[in-house]
This record gives structure tokens, sequence and C-alpha cells, in this order.
């Protein structure tokens, strides 16, 4: 029987698709439907999991509150800092810097970003260990400095790693912006402060929005970085959740504790979504 | 504003300066800088355990970062078929692939894998027919799959931009002189993707190469470069990590500058 061109067409596409729709659902949809099936589940007593369906996990989320309340305060906090950072090389980089350096420029910045996080964290625990700034500030007196292992030093990785995720979509959208409007804005007598505020601001918001939900979006999951600087003691909901399933084995209260992060992530993506529409029509940012 | 975009690029590069310097120390400590000396780099090449991480890092690095770029290829030019909705459903997934943390998606897998395991090994030692059944665990293959989904999100999204912005008229010209679909694909559309493939196989590959957290995850008893360097950081600083992380430094840089390069969209000429 031969197939009919249409027929055909469909076949050609289902096998061109085939092979990642089929790892997209083993790999990505199976495991999270595991996850929501653990998370109403007991804990076996040798650890692991014993089939249940119960709302207890979700009910005993308050055991680990202090990786939810370090999380949610130095996530949004760590967001801000980058932003406030970002904005100002990101502003220079499309506006007033030469033409003829800018690609360079920015690759420059985007470049570590794409090296590892490991090691650049790695980079971190060596200047604020105690042979590192600590020891150069004893020579203007000031001893007993502790850096590292603090929710500062946390602060500070969290700026270093991400820094580049922020500065590139915001530079994308001011990058995109029409210098006419500046022109006219400057011609209509605005001052440069006003034509900044009236004008470039607004227009570069979707690239803030995209930089604000991506680094946020990593960072709640974030579990290198309050590791190595955090020492143990600045944990973040991904070191809880290591703890759980590779040291406690407490499988269900890792499922339900990591379906909340993943709920918590949905809603903030969500959310930035709905603004970044009503800010503009822009939806696409190119992370490369 | 121009003093404060330089010291942003010291801060940027300043610390992975001094590591990449530190590496090069003679002295025994790793943070008083003595004499300049290669030493930690041959220490670090004779030690086995390294040795051992770095090719399990490179063996699921490149298996993962090529099954992507097969698969994610495919998958971008067969997106472009879809109706509106599942193209829809395909592009929400694999933005989930890349945005879900790290972390996430390393339990989700261990769990699934683990319960799949529990299903399967029981199945494989029932109807097996020699002695002994082979027993399926976590290893190269949970960490190659697991790499896998973030690899192929990664090469579909690249492949795809370049086939968004790859003229349709050529294509339709192809046919029209009546080229088979195989031969307009061999002649017309890959010799224009196939730098974006090569630069999507580079970044998947850098990706799955310096990845920790997933691959902790799920490697079993396997260990991989980035597990290796995490766990000798944790038992104190030596200069011989800082030599690693030098060549690990190294090694993602030149495979990142050439996918940009890679990358870069010939700008029509008007």
């Amino acid at each position: 029987m031969a197939l009919t061109a249409a027929s055909k067409k469909r076949l050609v596409t289902a096998a061109l698709v085939g092979p990642a729709a089929a790892w997209l659902f083993v790999f990505l949809v199976l495991p999270f439907v595991a996850i929501l099936v653990f998370a109403f589940g007991r804990r076996a007593p040798e650890g692991g999991y014993q089939p249940a369906f119960t709302l207890e996990q979700f009910a005993n989320l308050g055991a680990r509150s202090a990786a939810f309340v370090n999380t949610l305060v130095l996530a949004p906090a760590g967001t801000a800092a980058c932003l406030l950072v970002a904005y100002p090389v990101a502003y220079y980089l499309a506006v007033k810097s030469n033409p003829k350096y800018r690609l360079l420029l920015v690759s420059l910045v985007v470049v570590p970003f794409w090296t590892s996080m490991l090691v650049r964290t790695y980079a971190w625990m060596y200047l604020l260990g105690a042979r590192g700034i600590p020891h150069l500030l004893e020579f203007v007196g000031l001893t007993d400095v502790r850096l590292l292992n603090t929710a500062g030093a946390v602060l500070l990785g969290i700026v270093y790693g991400y820094l580049p995720l922020m500065i590139l979509p915001i530079y994308v959208s001011l990058e995109k912006l029409d210098r006419r409007l500046l022109e006219a804005s400057a011609d209509l007598g605005a001052r440069p402060v006003a034509t900044f505020f009236g004008i470039t601001l607004p227009l570069s918001l979707p690239g803030v929005m995209t930089g604000v939900a991506l680094v946020m979006i990593l960072l709640l999951g974030e579990y290198l970085i309050p590791q190595l600087l955090g020492g143990g003691k600045v944990f973040f909901i991904g070191n809880a959740l290591v703890d759980l399933f590779l040291q406690s084995r407490n499988w269900p209260f890792g499922s339900a504790i990591a379906v909340t992060l993943v709920a918590v992530v949905v809603v903030i993506l969500l959310v930035a979504m709905r603004v970044a529409w009503r800010v503009a029509g822009t939806r696409q940012v190119d992370l490369l | 504003m121009r003093a404060l975009v330089t010291a942003v690029y010291l801060f940027l590069y300043a610390p992975i300066a001094l590591v990449v310097l530190l590496s090069f120390n003679s002295g025994r400590n790793a943070s008083d800088f003595v004499g300049l000396s290669t030493q930690w780099y041959g220490k670090a090449l004779s030690n086995t355990f390294l040795m051992d991480a770095l090719r399990t890092s490179l063996i699921v690095g490149l298996t993962s970062a090529a099954l992507a770029a097969v698969f994610g290829t495919m998958a971008a030019m067969g997106m472009e078929r879809l109706g509106a909705r599942s193209r829809a459903v395909f592009d929400g997934l694999f933005a989930a692939a890349i945005v879900v943390p790290g972390v996430v998606i390393g339990i989700a897998t261990l769990v699934a894998l683990v319960e799949l395991l529990s299903i399967v090994n029981p199945a494989l030692a029932a109807f097996w027919p020699f002695e002994p059944a082979p027993k399926l665990g976590l290893g190269y293959g949970s960490i190659i799959a697991a790499h896998g989904l973030f690899t192929m999100a990664l090469v579909t999204m690249i492949v795809k931009a370049r086939l968004a912005s790859l003229g349709r008229d050529i294509v339709e010209a192809s046919n029209d002189l009546y080229a088979t679909p195989l031969t307009t694909f061999r002649e017309i559309v890959l010799p224009q993707i196939s730098p974006s493939i090569l630069a999507g196989f580079l970044l998947a590959f850098t990706f799955s190469f310096d990845d920790f957290i997933v691959a902790f995850f799920v490697a079993g008893s396997k260990t991989t470069l980035p597990m290796y360097v995490f766990a000798s950081i944790r038992r104190g600083v030596t200069p011989e990590i800082n030599a690693i992380a030098t060549m690990v430094l190294g090694a993602s840089l030149v495979l990142i500058i050439i996918a940009r390069v890679l990358m870069r969209e010939k700008k029509p000429r008007h």
C-alpha cells in the first residue's frame, strides 16, 4: 500500500522529532512525575521510598525552614545586587562604548559565564580565606576579619557568578533601542536624566525582566556557591536537597521540597512573563 | 562610568588570573608565591585518580554532545514542520530542560532511574536466557542520558535559530529544480547549518564537562572531573588543584571561543 504524500510527510516529521521527544519524556517528564509521586509517600525504614498517599511531607516543610528562608532572602538580594552592578555596565556597553570594540567587550563579559562555575567560585574561597584578603587586611591593622563562610561571601559569589547572565539580556534590549528616540527627546528639550528615565529605562525593562528571571530561577536551585562560600552555615534549598537525597536518604521529604521549589520557580517565571509581555512585546532573548 | 566598567572587568578576571598565577607557584604552600614552576601540572597529570576522572568526563561529554548534535539537529528540523501547538510544547520542554535548576534535574533523574531499574533488573533476571543476567545500574549511561537532556536542548535552540534565519526561497528553488528532499538537505541546508551544529556540539560538550550537580546525583560509583575537583577543594586547597582548575578553564575557554566564532552569523552585504 503506497503512502499518501501527507502521511509520508508526517512520518518523516515524527522520525525527526521522535528521539528528542522520547528523551524529553524519559528524562524530564517522567522524573518530574516520579518526584511528584514520591512527595506524597513515606520514607522507608532503611531510607528511600515507601508508597503512600499522604500530605505529611508537605506539612513538614517547616523542618527545613532555614534553607527556605536563606534562599528566599539571599536569592532576591543577590539578584538585586547583580542588577545594580549589571545595568550601568550594560548601558555603557550598548550606548557609550566605541562600536569598534563593542563586540569584544561584550564577549569578555560573557566568556566567564561559560567557563567553569566551580573553578570561579573556588577562586573566591581562596581570596576570602584566611590567607587571602583577611591576610592583607592585617597589614593595615585589621585583625580577625572573617569573610569566608558568611552570608556576605555567598552574596559576593552570587554577583560574581551570575553578573554576566544579568548584563547580557539588558545589553541586548539597550542595543536594540532606536537612537532616534533619544535624539528626539533631546530635541524636545528633555535633559539627559529625563531622557534616561522617560525613554531608555522603560524600553530596557524587557531585558531587565529577562535577566532578573533567569538569575533568580538559577539562584533558587543554587548549590555550589552556598556550599563553597557559605561553608555549610549559609545553605540554600539546593544544599538541603543534596543532604536529604544523598545523606539522610529521606527521598519523600526531599521530593516534597523539590516539588515546592519547582512550584516557586514556575510562579516566578509566570509573573516575569506576564510583566514582560505587558511592558513590551519581546519574549525572546539570546542567551548565547 | 568608565571607571565602574573597568572595575567590573577587573572583578570578573582578577580571581581567575590569580588561580592561574598560583598554579605556576613553585612553593609547597598554595598561598605563598615563591617562584615559577610547572611542577604542579606534572603532579596533576601523573595523578591516576584525576586522570580517571578526566577520562570519565571526556567519555560522558563527547557521547552526550554527539547524541545531542544528532538528535538535537533532527529535532530542530522536525519542529519546523510541526503545528503551532506541538511546537509550543517542545519549546516549553526544551526551555525547562535548560532553566530548571540542576539540583532538581539531578534528583528527579535519580529517583526515576532507581525506580525504573528496580523494575527492569528483575525483569532482565527473569527473562535473560544466560547466567548471570546483566544488572543495570547508575554509571556512564545515566550521566550521559541526564546530560543528554540539557545538551540536546542547547543544540536544538542553536540550530533552530540558524534554520529560522535561513532563506526559504533557496530551499524552494532547489525543490523546483527537482532535487529530492535528501539532496536539498545535503547540498543546501546542511552546509549552511553545519557551523551551528558544530558550535552546538562544542557548547554541549563544555556544559557536560563543567556540570557538577547533575552528575553528583546520577553518577553512581563513577567520578567526573568536576566531582573530583569538588571533593579535593573540600579536603583543602592545594597547588595541584590550581593547576587542574587552570587546565579546565583553559580548555573550556578555547572551546567557547571556537563555538562563538562558528555561531557568528554572516551578515548579508548590501
